[in-house]
């Protein structure tokens, strides 16, 4: 089916800004649209809330933890509670662990991200320059890995290629350790420009034999490991090939010059230098973040007047991210009613985001066994979905962001939709539990976060507008406002026995019959709220 | 069926063959032997529940003829003409509304019974509160988290939904049309019923069409999103088959949208036609709450609670005439709640507020036909605190029902119910 173009232009946006607007950018730029959120950023401007989301400035998050002993098991140099990535040993005992640990640690990030970008761009990196932690199997590295994202999620994309070039993550990942002189492995050097630099988009004509050449000025990097710890990359001259590497007509037949000793490290800069020279690189990363932040389908309306100038702003800015990013998202395009719920949640957004809306508790920091606990099946629950963090399919991430033509209708199979659904109708009715902890969505409390929860209208309206990006037919409202909150009961007169009902909760209450009623008719509504279609969109 | 009540089932008529023991149930279904006995224990028997939301006004629903003047002077307001009620063949004392005049019909004709003054010990005025028990099947003051026919499907379908569907039980264990499950039929962990959530949506599902605006991104998305959920709803597929069996059905129902209960219990006959193997459907009405102006002033024979009752009388009428027209009428019985009845006295707007207990509806080809209990008393001088008192405990009704309708044991009805509760004539 043809589904409409999006007209809106790449010129700022001018229109209104109200709450409704600031939901559609929290909801793409954030896990989840928060009502407090929606509140503080729509009593500012567009201008205001995209700096704020954009120049943010946060402290190193304290790194993950030692919760994994047992009674089967400790670990032998880290004592419970203490951080990992000190250790300077680490077996197969404590690599799975730590794994956990990780992706634990990372879940909690998101969770209780700050009103920032941030987050979210991380998750894009992670599935831009993909790397498995199953693959790597050093949980150290990918922890260093993930910092690494993190520092440049927002710098300059150029830099950012070239410290992943250093990654002992990724240098274990696409085999740069083994990229030597005799026998060059031509995995990182193919990956390099296919995946993560010019791509593979119409403009993009790189050859075979850029590959190899490529390769070839790779050669000589590695991991250095004496030190878990302090492991990094380093670069190795008795490793590295030191003769002229020839480009295609594609690069300009560039000639990168062979260079001897320490000097052979200049040439990754005289490799990147003629890589990004080639406007290819900017388009491919322009077309990867509209994906991403806007919609899967990239006509030639927004190739031409979306992407093209996105691109340029990047080249001028010398790959800094951050313009990229404010023009995007400010843009009457982004704003475009066409563009609004037109994503299909990832599994990530979905779990997490609905953790934050419904601002679902966890166990503190001070209870670190639980809280990881808790978040490893909150990430389980997503791998389930098909979207296992830190462990993406392969290099190229996951098909949602590149395969045509389904793109993120690929989330949505006949096994994953019912784990979406069994997912919400468990967060709603009867949580998770660990011991006697339990993780749930407390409907009570999120109605009361609501402006008016007594009246049943306002109450199913207001949810509505939170959860969906879209309005509901009045005649489904209905349906839910008699079959659920009042039981059956019809027609405007009827209104009150909910109200009463919902404020008997602060006038009586040690009525415990009607606790459980009202809640039980909350959860029903929020169950089904999460199992019509709508809540799958963003 | 489980194993346990397939042979306690055959146990009340017969003597059980010998050679039945230890064989299992799975390697029998489909043998002719086994449909002989599934025959014989009505397997395929099915009930009906119709939710009278709101509060239904039995008083004026089901009129104490021999009381008349006492009836008329506690709520001349509103009381019905003494000429104008609808007599029932051998039960002089009570009259029906002139608006049930289908219902009267097929009371005469038997296949329609009605038992007086319903409700429970302590009975609540919360609507909410009031639907919950009905729906429970619980004490007044206890909060009980279970269906009465989640109950008794758990007991007849355990584990569900593990294993299901399956060959033996390949359809929902229940539907109603509605948009969300009802309580009734909450299981220990999970709901054992499907909701049709309105008569569009069931059109659709047959017809195959989608219910979305498709001219806008989301739209298109959405497109694929319902598509996939009708393709892993494990039960919309034989929904759509057993629909699609039946292509004519009685002439007798309104026009689609003019009476909201019909166009739900026409979906009911046609999937119970189709095939279906679903044991209990519920469907409801609701606006029973008539506070104010239940009758016209001039005509107290029309108005608000008129309309209402000539729509579940109509309803209930074309849905019998359409099960027998499908042949399937013998297989079928129905049973009418409302979460309570209103008080004697009628107030000052010309409506009756929360009340007490109140007689129920029950129909089918195989019920036996009577009014069960007397007429409530109308007390002389009556005031605003005089309630219907309770003649029946509500949960008599549905031990009725599993005993008599769906062969329960006496021990597994106990069990259903968390008591025992006296087993009415009914069927």
């Amino acid at each position: 089916m043809a589904v409409p173009t999006a007209t809106g232009s790449i010129k700022k946006y001018r229109g209104k800004w109200n709450a409704e607007q600031a939901k559609h950018l929290l909801k793409r730029t954030m896990f989840g649209a928060k009502k407090e959120d929606i509140t503080f950023f729509a009593s500012k401007s567009l201008h205001k809330t995209i700096e704020a989301l954009i120049n943010t400035e946060e402290a190193t998050p304290l790194p993950p933890l030692n919760v994994y002993n047992d009674t089967n098991y400790s670990d032998p140099e880290i004592a419970l509670g203490q951080t990992w990535i000190t250790a300077t040993k680490q077996t197969g005992m404590e690599i799975g662990r730590r794994k956990n640990s990780y992706k634990s640690w990372w879940f909690n990030l998101m969770l209780n991200q700050n009103r920032t970008i941030r987050e979210k761009m991380v998750l894009f990196w992670h599935n831009h320059f993909s790397t498995e932690t199953n693959i790597v199997d050093n949980a150290t590295s990918s922890y260093k890995h993930n910092v690494l994202l993190r520092q440049y999620a927002l710098g300059n994309f150029k830099e950012m290629v070239k410290a992943i070039t250093f990654d002992p993550c990724m240098l274990r990942y696409l085999n740069g350790n083994n990229n030597v002189k005799k026998a060059p492995d031509e995995n990182y050097g193919r990956e390099l420009q296919e995946l993560f630099t010019v791509g593979k988009g119409p403009g993009s004509h790189y050859t075979e034999d850029d590959v190899k050449a490529a390769a070839r000025v790779l050669t000589g990097y590695r991991t250095d490991a004496k030190s878990l710890p302090d492991i990094k990359g380093i670069f190795d001259p008795s490793r590295h090939d030191e003769t002229d590497k020839k480009f295609s007509s594609f690069y300009n037949n560039t000639v990168i010059k062979g260079r001897r000793g320490k000097e052979g490290e200049q040439e990754l800069d005289d490799l990147l230098n003629m890589i990004f020279a080639n406007e290819e690189v900017s388009r491919f990363i322009c077309r990867k973040l509209y994906r991403y932040f806007v919609y899967h389908l990239i006509d030639d309306n927004a190739e031409k007047n979306i992407i093209e100038p996105l691109a340029k702003t990047f080249r001028k800015n010398n790959y800094e991210i951050k313009p990229v990013l404010i023009q995007l998202l400010s843009s009457r395009h982004f704003f475009d009613k066409n563009n609004k719920g037109c994503i299909i949640k990832n599994p990530v957004d979905f779990t997490i985001g609905l953790c934050r809306e419904f601002n679902v508790q966890f166990p503190k920091d001070d209870e670190y066994v639980d809280q990881y606990a808790f978040l490893l099946q909150l990430q389980q629950q997503a791998a389930q979905m098909q979207q296992n963090l830190g462990d993406p399919p392969n290099v190229a991430g996951w098909p949602a962001y590149y395969q045509q033509p389904q793109y993120d209708k690929i989330w949505i199979s006949s096994d994953t939709l019912p784990k979406r659904n069994i997912f919400t109708d468990r967060m709603v009715n009867t949580g998770s539990a660990r011991g006697t902890k339990k993780v749930i969505i407390d409907v009570v409390a999120f109605a009361q976060t609501l402006n008016n929860p007594s009246n049943p209208d306002d109450l199913i309206n207001e949810s509505v507008g939170l959860l969906y990006m879209m309005e509901l037919p009045d005649k489904e409202k209905q349906y839910m406002k008699e079959g659920i909150l009042l039981s059956g009961l019809q027609g405007m007169m009827s209104d009150h026995y909910w109200t009463d009902a919902w404020n008997k909760l602060s006038t009586k209450p040690d009525d415990n019959a009607n606790k459980k009623d009202v809640t039980n008719k909350l959860k029903k509504l929020y169950q089904y709220l999460m199992n019509l279609p709508q809540y799958q969109l963003m | 069926m489980k194993r346990r009540s397939f042979i306690k089932n055959t146990l009340t008529g017969v003597v059980l063959p010998t050679f039945l023991n230890g064989i299992s149930l799975k390697a029998l279904a489909g043998t002719p032997l086994m449909s002989a006995l599934s025959n014989y224990m009505n397997d395929d028997r099915v009930l009906v529940l119709i939710q009278l939301a709101g509060g239904n006004d039995g008083l004026n629903t089901v009129i104490p003829f021999d009381q008349y003047s006492l009836y008329n002077a506690a709520r001349n307001n509103i009381a019905l003409p003494e000429d104008k009620v609808l007599r029932l063949n051998g039960f002089n004392a009570t009259a029906l509304h002139p608006a049930l005049a289908e219902m009267q019909q097929l009371f005469n004709n038997g296949k329609l019974g009605i038992v007086q003054a319903v409700s429970y010990p302590k009975p609540n005025f919360s609507h909410f509160r009031a639907t919950d028990i009905w729906m429970t099947a619980s004490d007044s003051d206890k909060v009980v988290n279970t269906g009465w026919a989640g109950r008794f499907l758990n007991q007849q379908f355990p584990n569900f939904p593990n294993n299901y569907p399956n060959a033996q039980m390949p359809d929902p264990l229940a539907i109603q049309v509605g948009s969300v499950v009802s309580s009734t039929f909450q299981g220990p962990a999970f709901t054992m019923g499907l909701a049709i959530s309105n008569p569009s949506n069931f059109y659709n599902l047959i017809e195959g069409k989608v219910n979305v605006e498709s001219n806008t991104r989301w739209g298109e998305q959405l497109d694929y999103l319902e598509e996939m959920s009708l393709k892993t709803d494990q039960y919309a597929d034989v929904i759509k088959k057993a629909a699609l069996k039946i292509t004519k059905q009685s002439d007798k129902y309104p026009a689609a949208g003019k009476n909201p209960l019909a166009d739900q219990l026409k979906i009911v006959a046609r999937l119970i036609a189709g095939g279906l193997k679903t044991k209990v459907y519920m469907v409801n009405t609701g606006s029973f709450d008539t506070h104010a102006k239940q009758t016209d002033d001039a005509d107290k024979t029309i108005g608000t609670h008129a309309n209402l009752l000539k729509r579940v009388s109509e309803a209930v009428n074309a849905f019998m005439d359409d099960i027998n027209y499908l042949q399937v009428g013998d297989r079928v019985m129905g049973m009418t709640f409302s979460e309570f009845g209103r008080r004697i006295k009628s107030n000052a707007s010309g409506g009756t507020d929360h009340g007490a207990a109140a007689p129920v509806f029950y129909f089918g080809n195989k019920v036996k036909s009577a009014v069960i209990g007397n007429n409530p008393t109308i007390p002389t001088n009556v005031t605003v605190n005089d309630n219907v008192p309770m003649q029946h405990d509500f949960r008599s009704l549905y031990a009725s029902v599993l005993q008599n309708w769906f062969h329960l044991q006496p021990a597994d009805v106990q069990q259903v119910l968390n008591g025992t509760y006296p087993v009415l004539g009914m069927v």
